[in-house]
């Protein structure tokens, strides 16, 4: 067990674990922010996607040693009142079946988006392609990426 | 004011009124200029309404809750239900709070999701729930007002007579309503009235969903609350001893429990559980038969030429048609194992206190986790109650009570609240299959392309009954015999999203379009054909389908789909009646760079009325993308009773990149609405089949496609047109 300082969502948050817990479940079980989600724990579904410096990253297999200063962002901070552009297009093309898996697909859009303002349809397919949805709202998750990329 | 709360949302907006002191607030997320205002909560407004029946209640300042009883796992029924109530009762939708009810078999029939049967079930109970409120309401303004209940009008929340110009909301008279006895009988609504119905109405739990909120049964915490991980033994197999000395040094571990074939690691954070599982030693021996995927190949095999069918449907003499025929048309067809791998991996919260238990957690059947929990625990079922989550996908696995039991079991032994977490692994190696089945039809033609006689015979496992005899082409061909056979499997195997017919729908449509290319008739113009005799003649008792409600959603298909018109364009079709519903489909397939690609699907579907088309359109696309993924890739192959697919990696689900155009039709048959869950998923194969077969000439009679010998040395693609 070790004491790791960790910056989640512009806060910084001490937790006392053992060096190989995935960032996934220190976020889960030590902070009780619990919108990252787990599903597969390898790294092949995306429904625990988090940003690590702004960048998509699977909390799953990221040990919380490896984390160290990094910016860690999960859905909880991505906005302060969910008016995020990504989660306002997801809300107004209505994404979700069981919804599982959206809070990883709106965090991997969004900083996507962020590295990508401007993108095409195969651009968002090739970015989207990371995240599994078993209800199979491909198309939904598709036209939010790009409305959101318009209202930008 | 003193129940109002201080909101942090910068952006409520529409203050719409106040009698008894309280605010009536909309809440609009893309209207950030608005003034902050302040908001009820859900418990607030509860904690002063009245009930009107079990799906209503009304608070004194208008807003209206509106319980779901139907566990919600991506179907939409907790949108859809109280948007039939919400359509007796003449409400605001915009002041409606959704909420889920608990298990209460008191208050509700049919508690569960399965089979695409809620909307069936309940559409007449909750329309007479919305209107047998809205009489009452304004029965008391009327008593009120003094004035006929019959002048009287109400629309969105708002009680009024033009008369005397006397209007209120439905708040000023929930005491006086909910004193009032409530009709037995009551005039429901005109359909060409409906406001809500049939509009499209955004997922009540949106904001919830896009957030992060913890509404999942996996995001249940409790303090005090135990973990629990499970290991559980190959299909076939008991447990012979248990070293778990090395899995007890793991930090963080509390304890390890054996009991059944299971072996529990208990502890109170979920990662030393993932990793002291995998350090228990278990010794394993046989107790039944422990089958690989090779020994179910021979089975079918064997079963399907010797085996002790049961009958199912026996109509004319097929022995003289086929003996007679101009020509006979016959194949096989046989398709893998599935597991259902919904998204949040299996989950229960349970504590066990005495003769009592609390479940909570994602499932759907609160009524069997709470009749095995009391069975288990040797009590009475009132004394265990069931709190449902939002479950993250179910697709029937949630259908079964074996992962409530078992955290039901690990409470009782450590004396604690506990959730049981599955991994992925477990999920696949864990599962209540999809089993496999194999199917042979053969179709005997007359001298002019008719089809007079037709056999199938099937080989399920545990299936009961893999036929459904009373489907078409029943009752369009003269002589038919339908055979199941059965083999008991020791894998535990349940209902997977349309059970049975997610196969056999494929199966008999590809073979329909086998039989229709050897009466050299078109598959639209053989179906109809077949159809337009089931209509004129039909042959032998029950149908299970209404010949014209199919012939409606073909036509449509055909016209449509461009059928036949663009010689560049590859189709395949298939139509299928399943839960209640009617579907066709429409594949496109072009070849480009000699392979085939499939580049779209128009889907007609007859579901009677459609209540919202947001969610229509979502479970008829969703079923689709479903019904294509698992066609295309599926496949849980065993050795030595344990699946060799144990995650993502091996076991492929469909992907962004991998779905086509789905073009989304209805027919407006003017029949009550009809479920939607599963019907759109059981063409999809036949018809992604036959385009493939029209555009490349191979037959694929199995699944998953890409594993199949006629697509070694060609790539099959989907991808978007």
């Amino acid at each position: 067990m070790a004491n790791f300082n960790l910056k989640i969502n512009g806060k910084t948050h001490t937790v006392d674990v053992e060096d190989d817990t995935p960032l996934l479940w220190v976020l889960r079980d030590h902070l009780g922010l619990l919108g990252t989600k787990f599903s597969c724990g390898i790294a092949q579904c995306g429904a625990c996607t988090v940003h690590l410096n702004g960048n998509s990253t699977f909390s799953c297999v990221t040990p919380v040693s490896s984390v160290g200063n990094s910016e860690v962002v999960t859905i909880e901070g991505l906005s302060e009142d969910g008016d995020h552009p990504v989660q306002k297009a997801w809300a107004e093309v209505d994404v979700a079946q069981c919804g599982y898996c959206q809070a990883g697909q709106i965090m991997n859009a969004a900083a996507f988006l962020n590295e990508n303002s401007n993108p095409t349809m195969e651009e968002i397919d090739n970015a989207m392609n990371r995240n599994i949805c078993r209800c199979g709202t491909y198309h939904k998750i598709r036209e939010a990426v790009a409305l959101a990329a318009k209202s930008n | 004011m003193s129940t109002l709360t201080k909101s942090s949302r910068r952006d409520f907006l529409k203050i719409a009124g106040t009698s008894a002191g309280g605010l009536f607030i909309g809440f609009n997320w893309f209207s950030c200029d608005s003034p902050k205002v302040e908001v009820l909560s859900t418990e607030e407004i509860l904690s002063q309404a009245k009930s009107f029946n079990s799906y209503l209640s009304i608070s004194p300042t208008g807003d209206v809750v509106i319980y779901s009883p139907n566990p919600e796992l991506g179907q939409n029924i907790k949108t859809s239900f109280p948007m039939v109530v919400a359509e007796e009762l003449e409400a605001d939708w915009e002041k409606v709070r959704v909420v889920q009810a608990n298990l209460d078999p008191a208050k509700y029939d049919r508690q569960l999701t399965g089979g695409s049967g809620a909307m069936p079930h309940s559409w007449e109970r909750l329309r007479k729930a919305g209107a047998t409120a809205k009489f009452v309401l304004v029965a008391a303004a009327a008593k009120t007002w003094n004035v006929p209940a019959s002048e009287i009008k109400v629309e969105k929340g708002i009680i009024s007579h033009a008369g005397s110009g006397k209007k209120g909301h439905f708040g000023e008279f929930v005491s006086e309503a909910s004193t009032m006895t409530a009709p037995e009988e009551v005039t429901l609504k005109d359909k060409k009235d409906f406001k809500i119905i049939g509009t499209p109405v955004k997922n009540v739990d949106f904001k919830e969903m896009y957030t992060g909120k913890p509404i999942y049964g996996l995001d249940f915490y409790r303090e005090g609350m135990l973990h629990a991980m499970i290991q559980r033994a190959p299909f076939g197999m008991k447990i012979k001893s248990v070293d778990d000395s090395a899995a007890r040094g793991v930090t963080g571990v509390k304890d390890v429990i054996t009991f059944g074939t299971s072996v529990a690691v208990v502890g109170t954070s979920t990662w030393p559980l993932m990793k002291a599982k995998k350090l228990i030693r278990i010794e394993y021996e046989p107790e039944g038969a422990v089958e690989n995927s090779t020994d179910h190949d021979r089975i079918f095999k064997e079963l399907l030429a010797t085996g002790k069918a049961e009958v199912k449907r026996e109509n004319g003499d097929v022995a003289a048609a086929f003996k007679n025929a101009a020509q006979v048309v016959s194949a096989e067809y046989q398709c893998p194992f599935l597991a259902h791998s919904p998204m949040e991996p299996e989950n229960f919260f349970a504590h066990v206190q005495g003769d009592k238990a609390e479940l909570i957690g994602p499932t759907q059947t609160p009524d069997r986790a709470r009749q095995e929990t009391a069975t288990l625990l040797g009590i009475p079922p009132e004394n265990v109650t069931v709190e449902i989550t939002r479950l993250g996908g179910g697709f029937g696995r949630r259908l079964r009570a074996d992962y409530v039991v078992e955290a039901v079991e690990v409470s009782r032994a450590m004396n604690a609240p506990v959730k049981v977490t599955w991994s992925r692994e477990d999920e696949l190696t864990g599962g209540a299959y999809r089993p496999a089945v194999r199917y042979r039809f053969e179709a005997a033609l007359d001298a002019t392309g008719n089809m007079v006689g037709y056999k199938l015979r099937g080989v399920g496992m545990n299936a009961g009954n893999c036929t459904r005899e009373n489907n078409f082409p029943a009752g369009a061909v003269e002589n038919v015999l339908i055979e199941s056979i059965e083999h008991k499997s020791t894998i535990t195997t349940n209902a997977w999203r349309a059970p049975i017919t997610n196969f056999l729908a494929y199966a008999e449509q590809s073979f329909l379009d086998e039989v229709a290319l050897a009466a050299k008739k078109d598959p639209v113009q053989f179906r109809l054909e077949l159809l337009q005799k089931a209509k004129n003649s039909p042959v032998g008792g029950e149908l299970g389908y209404d010949v014209d409600r199919m012939i409606g959603v073909v036509k449509t298909a055909a016209e449509k789909s461009n059928w036949g018109k663009n010689p560049d364009v590859k189709q395949g079709f298939s139509v299928y009646f399943s839960h209640r519903s009617y579907v066709a489909q429409v594949a496109d397939i072009v070849m480009e760079g000699g392979s085939p690609v499939l580049k779209k699907v128009t889907a007609v579907t007859d579901c009677g009325m459609v209540v919202n088309p947001t969610g229509a359109n979502h479970q008829v696309r969703g079923g689709i993308v479903d019904g294509m993924g698992h066609a295309m890739y599926g496949n849980l192959t065993f050795e030595n009773g344990v699946p060799k697919q144990k995650n993502f990696d091996s076991y492929r689900l469909i992907r962004m990149k991998e779905v086509p155009d789905i073009d989304v039709h209805y027919v407006d048959s003017g029949f009550d609405p009809t479920g939607l869950g599963e019907p759109a998923l059981p063409p999809t194969g036949g018809a992604i089949a036959n385009a493939i077969f029209a555009a490349t000439g191979r037959r694929l009679r199995s699944q998953p496609f890409i594993e199949q010998k006629e697509f070694s040395d060609i790539k099959l693609e989907i991808r978007r047109g």
